[in-house]
C-alpha cells in the first residue's frame, strides 16, 4: 500500500511511478499468470483425458492460463493490497480512494471513486462496443452476396458469435457500469457505493474479459454464437475456451456488480430518501441488479460444466452418457431470458427519468411505472422455455410459457402509459436526449409487438430461429437499449465530463441512427418470414436485394456512429468547452452540484423531503442541502 | 384548448386510422408466409393475421397518442423555462389500461393455446405429442435424420429405407420424427410451416397434414457447426401414386445399404468416443 501512495506522488521519475500497481505491471503478471496456468495444464493433463477428445488440445491448459491470468492481473492491479493488509492487522482505509487526486493516471488504476469509475466504464465498454459494431459490418459485407465471398464459413461463424458476445455480454453492464455507478450515489444523496473496491473489481474484471474474448481469434475462434450450445460447442477449438472465460468473467463482474448496487440502493440512503421519493432511474437499477445477482449465477454454472466437459471429459451435455443437450439450453436460457431484461430494464429507467424533464411535468403514474419494473423482474424469471418451442422438450407447458411470455407486456404496457402520461400537456422540448428517449418508444413498440409473435407458438413456428427473432431482439436490444444509452450519454455526458457536445453533430447521429436502424432491421423481419436462417454464409438467391438494402443500411448504421466517435473526440478532447451547471433546468439532485462534480460528492450529506419530479410546484420541494444552480423556474 | 378537447381528438384520429387501416393489414396478412402449403402452414398465416389485426389497433394508440402529443405539446417558447402541470397519475386511465391490456393478452394466450391444440402447428412436440391432430388414414411416419451438415429421411413402413431426399404424399397426414446424430440441428420445411429441433437421443414429433404437390424448401435452423449454411435441400409433396413409385424406387436402390443400417429406432445415441469435429 505504500508503493501505491509513493506513485501518485508526481514528482517521482516517470521510472520509478511505472513500478507499483498500475496497468502495466498488471499486464505483466497476468502473462507470468497466463504462462504459470498454461505449465500447471500440462503437469496434471495426462493421456487418459483425450478418451474422448476431439481436437486434439489440451483445454486444462488454455482455462487454467486464463485463470491464472486474470488473477496475476487483478494483483498487478492492486486488488490483492487491501485483503493482505487487512489479514496482517492494519486498519482499513480507502487509500485508493483518497491519494489519487485529480490526474488523469487515476482512470488508468484502480481507483473507488464512484465517478472515476463510471468514466472508466464509459470507455472501457466503448471500445468493445465499437467492436462489436466493426463485427456487424463485416458481417453484412458476408450477406451481400448469397454465396459465401468475403469470409470462409469458419471466418464468418466467428465474427457472428464475436458480434453477438461481444454485444450481450460486455453490454449487458454498459447502463448500470457507467451511469449506475456514477449516479445512484449523486441521485440518492450518498458519497460512495457500499463496497466501492468490488465497484472498481467489476470494472477490470470486464476489461479482462473482453481481452480473454479477443484472444479467441488466436485459438481459431468459436463457431457455436453467442448462445454456445452444447454440444456442439464440446466440439468446438480452443477458441471456445475464451468464451467461456469470457462469460465467466462477464458473469462474475455482473453478479457483483448486481449486489454492490442492491446493497447500496437498500442501506446508503441517507434520511428523507424515502423508497417513494427514489428517481425512477433508481427503481431500475434496483430491478437490474436484482436480475443480475440472481441470473449469473446460473450461467457460472453452466460454463463451469461446459468447461469440465472440455478440460477433463465429464459429459453433462454429452447424451447417451448421462448428459444431456436440452441441460445446457434450459440453463442458458434461465440466465438469458432475464439477461435480455437486465439490458431493458435500465432503458425503461432513463426514458422515464428524461421524459419529465424534457416536458417539464411530473413522472406520471410513479407506482405504476415501479410496478411494471418490478413485474418485469419477477416475470422474467419464468419464461425462459419460449427460446425452446419447438425444441420438443416439456411440449406440455407450451401453453404456460406462451401466458408467461405475454403477461410480460403488461409490467412493459405501464412504462408505455407512464411514458404516454407524462408527456401529455406536457411542455415538450425537442433536446438530442428526448429525441432519443422518443425514438425509444417507437423502436421498443415494434419490438415488443414483434415479440408477440414470437411468444405465440404457431406463429413461432416459422419465425423460430429465423431472422425474424434476429429482428425482433434487434429492435428491444439495439432500439431499446443502445437508444437509451445514447439519451444518457448526451444527457449526463457534460455532467461527468465537465464539457459540452456538439449539438449540431448530436443532431445528425439521431436522425442517421433513427432512420438507418429502422432501414436495416425493419426488412430483416420480412427476410425471416421469407425463410431465411439465422447465422447462415449463404441464403437462397431471391432474398438477394433485401439482404444487400439492409447490408447498406446498415454501413450507414456504421457512418452514424463515426459521426458520434467523431463528435466526441471533437468535443471532449479538443473543443473542450465548459458544460453549464444544469443546462436542461433538471430538478433532480445531481443537475444541482456544481460540473464538475467535486471528488467527494458534496459538502454535506443531502436531505430529501420532496418527491424527485418537483415540476410545476414552488421549488421550495427542491431537495434541500445541496446549493442549487441552474434555473428552477 | 382544455383538455377533453384533446383527447377526444385523438381518440378520433385513432378510431379514424384504426378502422381504415386494421382491415387493410388484415387483409394483407393473407399473403404473409408460410403460406398454404399444409394445413399447419395456413394456420400459421390465419394466426399471423389474427395477431396483426390486434395489434395493429394498439401500435395505433401509442403513435397516434404520441405524434399527437408531440405535435400539440411542443414548447413553442423555448427561452423561457416553464413547467407543465403537476398531474401525477390518473387511477381511472391506470384501472382501464390494466384491464384492457390484460384482456388482450388473455385472449392472445387462449386463442394461441387453441390453435396449437387443434393441429400442432407444425411445431415438434418431443416424444409424446399433447396436439395430434387425426386423419381417416394413420399418420405415415417419417424419420428426419439430422447430421452434420445433412438430413437423411428414414421411412419405418416400408422396410426401414433411409434416403438422401424428402418425398411425402399430398393429402396425407405426416409425422416427422426428427432427430440428430451428432449436435442440435432444427429441420425447417418452410412450406409446409414445419420446425422441430434435432436433439441427440430425443425423439421430436411434429405434424403435418399435407394439402396439394408442391417443392418445398429444407434449412437448419439451429447453429450446427461451420457447414450450417449449406445444410439446406429441396423436398416435394407428390401425389399418392407418384409417391409409392417414388419410395419404390428408392427401397430397391438403397437396398444394399438397408441391410447394413442399425434397425430403426426412435433415437441414435452417437458415439462418444467418436464425436464429430
Amino acid at each position: 500500500m505504500d508503493e501505491l501512495v509513493a506513485v501518485s506522488t508526481p514528482k517521482r521519475p516517470i521510472w520509478q511511478r511505472l513500478i507499483g500497481f498500475n496497468l502495466v505491471s498488471a499486464v505483466v503478471l497476468a502473462i507470468v499468470g497466463w504462462l504459470i496456468g498454461y505449465w500447471i495444464g500440462g503437469r496434471i493433463h495426462a493421456p487418459s483425458l483425450d478418451f474422448f477428445a476431439d481436437n486434439g488440445q489440451n483445454d486444462i491448459s488454455i482455462l487454467l492460463g486464463y485463470l491464472f491470468g486474470v488473477i496475476g492481473f487483478m494483483i498487478g492491479m492492486g486488488f490483492a493490497n487491501y485483503p493482505i493488509r487487512r489479514m496482517l492487522g492494519h486498519p482499513p482505509t480507502l487509500a485508493e480512494h483518497e491519494s489519487e487526486g485529480e490526474g488523469l493516471g487515476r482512470y488508468f488504476r484502480l481507483c473507488t471513486d464512484h465517478k472515476v469509475v463510471g468514466l472508466q466504464y464509459v470507455v472501457g465498454i466503448g471500445f468493445f462496443f465499437f467492436i462489436g459494431g466493426l463485427n456487424a459490418m463485416f458481417i453484412r459485407t458476408e450477406l451481400l452476396n448469397p454465396n459465401s465471398h468475403a469470409f470462409g464459413p469458419n471466418q464468418y461463424l466467428t465474427l457472428v458469435g464475436l458480434h453477438g458476445t461481444m454485444m450481450m455480454g460486455m453490454m449487458t453492464s454498459v447502463i448500470l457500469g457507467p451511469f449506475a455507478n456514477w449516479l445512484v450515489p449523486l441521485m440518492i444523496g450518498c458519497r460512495r457505493m457500499a463496497f466501492p473496491r468490488i465497484e472498481a473489481f467489476t470494472f477490470w474484471l470486464l476489461m479482462a474479459a473482453g481481452i480473454v474474448l479477443l484472444t479467441t481469434l488466436f485459438f481459431g475462434g468459436f463457431q457455436t454464437g453467442w448462445t454456445g450450445y452444447q454440444p456442439l460447442a464440446g466440439q468446438g477449438t480452443a477458441g471456445y475456451d475464451a468464451y467461456i472465460g469470457f462469460f465467466a468473467l462477464v458473469g462474475l463482474s455482473m453478479c457483483l456488480l448486481g449486489l454492490n448496487l442492491l446493497v447500496t440502493i437498500i442501506t446508503m440512503r441517507p434520511p428523507g430518501m424515502t423508497w417513494s421519493r427514489l428517481p425512477i432511474f433508481v427503481w431500475s437499477v434496483l430491478a437490474t441488479a436484482t436480475l443480475m445477482l440472481l441470473a449469473s449465477p446460473m450461467l457460472l454454472a453452466a460454463l463451469l460444466m461446459g468447461a469440465f466437459d472440455r478440460a477433463v471429459q465429464t459429459g453433462f451435455y454429452v447424451p447417451g452418457i448421462g448428459g444431456s443437450a436440452y441441460l445446457w439450453q434450459n440453463l442458458f436460457w434461465v440466465f438469458g431470458h432475464p439477461e435480455v431484461y437486465i439490458v431493458a430494464l435500465p432503458g425503461f429507467g432513463i426514458v422515464l427519468e428524461l421524459l419529465p424533464v424534457f416536458t417539464r411535468k411530473p413522472l406520471w403514474g410513479y407506482r405504476l411505472a415501479v410496478a411494471g419494473m418490478l413485474g418485469v423482474t419477477l416475470l422474467s424469471f419464468f419464461v425462459w422455455q419460449h427460446h425452446l418451442f419447438v425444441s420438443g422438450i416439456n411440449a406440455d407447458l407450451r401453453p404456460f410459457y406462451m401466458l408467461s411470455t405475454e403477461l410480460i407486456s403488461l409490467p412493459t404496457g405501464f412504462i408505455f402509459l407512464c411514458a404516454m402520461g407524462t408527456i401529455w400537456r406536457g411542455r415538450i422540448r425537442f433536446t438530442v436526449p428526448m429525441l432519443f428517449c422518443l425514438a425509444w418508444v417507437f423502436n421498443f413498440l415494434i419490438g415488443g409487438i414483434s415479440g408477440v409473435f414470437l411468444s405465440d407458438v404457431p406463429s413461432d413456428v416459422t419465425t423460430h430461429g429465423s431472422f425474424f427473432s434476429m429482428a425482433h431482439f434487434h429492435y428491444t436490444i439495439m432500439g431499446g437499449l443502445v437508444f437509451t444509452l445514447f439519451a444518457a450519454i448526451y444527457y449526463w455526458g457534460p455532467k461527468m465530463t465537465g464539457f459540452k457536445f456538439n449539438e449540431r453533430l448530436a443532431k445528425i447521429h439521431f436522425w442517421s441512427l433513427f432512420i438507418a436502424f429502422n432501414s436495416t432491421f425493419g426488412p430483416l423481419f420480412a427476410l425471416g418470414l421469407m425463410g431465411m436462417p439465422r447465422r447462415v454464409v449463404t441464403y437462397p438467391t431471391n432474398l438477394q436485394a433485401l439482404n444487400d438494402w439492409v447490408s447498406v443500411s446498415a454501413y450507414v448504421i456504421g457512418l452514424s456512429m463515426l459521426v458520434f466517435l467523431v463528435n466526441l473526440v471533437w468535443s471532449q478532447l479538443f473543443v473542450r468547452e465548459p458544460a453549464e451547471a444544469n443546462p436542461w433546468n433538471s430538478k433532480s439532485a445531481e443537475w444541482q452540484l456544481p460540473t464538475p462534480v467535486p471528488v467527494h460528492d458534496f459538502d454535506r450529506i443531502p436531505v430529501f423531503d420532496g418527491d424527485p419530479y418537483p415540476y410545476g410546484v414552488p421549488p421550495a420541494t427542491a431537495p434541500v442541502g445541496i446549493a442549487p444552480a441552474g434555473g428552477t423556474a | 384548448m382544455n383538455e377533453v378537447n384533446h383527447f377526444r381528438r385523438v381518440v378520433l384520429i385513432w378510431l379514424v386510422s384504426s378502422v381504415i387501416l386494421t382491415p387493410i393489414v388484415v387483409l394483407a396478412a393473407q399473403g404473409i408466409p408460410p403460406g398454404d402449403g399444409s394445413v399447419q402452414a395456413a394456420g400459421q398465416t390465419t394466426d399471423n393475421g389474427v395477431l396483426l389485426g390486434l395489434s395493429t389497433p394498439v401500435a395505433l394508440a401509442v403513435v397516434v397518442f404520441f405524434i399527437y402529443s408531440l405535435i400539440a405539446f411542443r414548447e413553442r417558447d423555448t427561452a423561457a423555462v416553464l413547467d407543465g402541470p403537476p398531474v401525477r397519475g390518473h387511477a381511472g386511465v391506470q384501472l382501464w389500461w390494466i384491464v384492457t391490456t390484460t384482456t388482450i393478452v388473455l385472449f392472445l394466450a387462449g386463442y394461441g393455446t387453441i390453435r396449437m391444440l387443434a393441429d400442432g402447428a407444425g411445431g415438434g412436440q418431443g416424444p409424446n405429442p399433447i396436439a395430434k391432430p387425426t386423419s381417416s388414414v394413420p399418420a405415415l411416419p417419417v424419420q428426419v435424420i439430422a447430421q452434420q451438415w445433412k438430413f437423411t429421411f428414414r421411412f419405418p413402413t416400408y422396410g426401414g429405407v433411409e434416403t438422401n431426399h424428402l418425398e411425402i404424399p399430398a393429402n396425407r397426414l405426416i409425422a416427422f420424427h426428427v432427430t440428430s446424430l451428432d449436435v442440435i440441428h432444427s429441420f425447417w420445411a418452410y412450406q409446409l410451416g414445419v420446425k422441430a429441433d434435432a436433439n441427440p437421443g430425443v425423439d421430436n414429433i411434429a405434424y403435418v397434414q399435407t394439402k396439394n404437390p408442391l417443392t418445398f424448401n429444407i434449412h437448419c435452423a439451429e447453429l450446427c457447426g461451420v457447414w450450417h449454411g449449406y445444410m439446406f435441400d429441396t423436398g416435394a409433396v407428390v401425389s399418392g401414386p407418384q409417391f409409392a413409385s417414388w419410395i419404390a424406387q428408392q427401397r430397391a436402390r438403397f437396398a444394399p445399404a438397408t441391410k447394413l443400417l442399425p434397425p430403426y429406432a426412435k433415437q441414435y445415441f452417437p458415439d462418444p468416443q467418436h464425436r464429430g469435429g
